[in-house]
């Protein structure tokens, strides 16, 4: 992409297409965590974001649709998510079941190997993306941080790699930045760096790397201030893609001086001889 | 009328026999349901069923009786991920 022209990302100049969709806005949230249905709210707001994930759980007559018809008044897409399945059996169940639901092909596969780490189970991940694959899903596989299992996924026809940057939760930001990279420079389809991001700097950070957007849930809704974290998140998620776009100077062992040594002083100059 | 034991979301309920899932579904979500399960408001419904863990597509909840036994799980989009 040449960006030497470009001074300000928009849409149009820096769109984000992503199965078959272009969104303006490479910031998606997770609605997980969230004290209540006005502080997500709040949030999805100040973030600017036009996809979040949901979750897939039994209907309770007393919650009927708060979180659908909360996205629906707020255009945003619902991204269903297999949160919770532990096998590709279970995933693939609940995948159908949020097709039926939402209306969407798109789900984001989480395929968990255990409740400590909530680290994906990539023998389960692989079989349960190639199942849904052939099944018409557009698949955002939930990774973890490893460039071979990625293009393994991208070879079984995923719509988007989604590595983790650490455990869901922990808020440690991204582990293994070079990994990262390297996933983003190989991948064919979009990268969205995917749990793990703890404040903003993580996210710009990811943005950096190389990834083509970010996902982040509890970063903003346990946040002491959600919508003020929110606004912080869309900030870095600009800044991180802008300077990624911009093109980072080489890192060098010495310093290299950006005034010019033309034209100093005579005496000065003597006094460093 | 005999009633049947059912299953649903994991609570035990007892249903009228001849009790199709689209009139059961339609009484769980408080929205009145055409012969093709589209609500009559226009609404989106927002939820899916599976009976004995098999997804049911909407098209096939008019014509779908309940039994005894069936286990029934209907699910809506929820806070996560």
């Amino acid at each position: 992409m040449e960006t030497r022209n470009i001074t300000e990302l928009d849409i149009h100049s820096d769109p984000f297409q992503i199965a078959g969709r272009t969104l303006s806005s490479r910031l998606i949230l997770g609605t997980g965590g969230a004290s209540s249905l006005t502080t997500l709210e709040s949030a999805l707001r100040a973030s600017g974001t036009e996809l979040t994930t949901v979750a897939i759980r039994h209907f309770s007559a007393a919650g009927a649709g708060n979180v659908y018809e909360l996205l629906q008044r707020n255009n945003v897409i619902a991204l269903p998510n297999t949160a919770g399945c532990f096998t590709a059996r279970d995933a693939i169940l609940t995948a159908h079941l949020a097709r039926e639901a939402l209306e969407t092909n798109w789900i984001k596969l989480e395929v968990i190997a255990d409740e400590h780490t909530l680290l994906p189970d990539p023998l389960e991940l692989h079989a349960a993306t190639e199942q849904l694959v052939a099944d018409g899903f557009q698949v955002f596989a939930y990774t973890n941080d490893d460039p071979a299992l990625a293009q393994r996924l991208q070879d079984a026809g995923v719509a988007a790699i989604m590595p983790a940057g650490a455990p869901i939760g922990s808020g440690l930001g991204i582990l293994n930045p070079h990994n990262i990279s390297t996933i983003a420079s190989r991948a064919q389809v979009p990268v969205i760096l995917d749990a793990g991001v703890g404040t903003a700097s993580d996210a710009a950070l990811a943005m950096e790397l190389g990834c083509d957007a970010v996902l982040l849930a509890s970063a903003v809704t346990r946040a002491h201030n959600a919508p003020l974290m929110a606004r912080a998140m869309k900030d870095a998620v600009r800044a991180g893609r802008a300077a990624r776009l911009a093109g980072r100077i080489p890192r060098r062992d010495t310093a290299l001086a950006s005034s010019p040594a033309e034209g100093m002083m005579q005496t000065l100059v003597g006094d460093f001889s | 009328m005999t009633s049947i034991g059912i299953n649903f979301n994991s609570r035990q309920l007892n249903l009228d026999e001849g009790t199709t899932l689209r009139e059961f579904i339609s009484t769980q979500i408080g929205k009145e349901l055409d012969a093709n399960s589209v609500a009559a408001d226009g609404s989106k419904l927002g939820v899916a069923a599976a009976v004995n863990g098999a997804v049911v597509p909407r098209s096939a909840w008019n014509s779908y009786l309940l039994a005894e036994g069936h286990s029934i799980e209907l699910v809506t989009a929820a806070q996560g991920g």
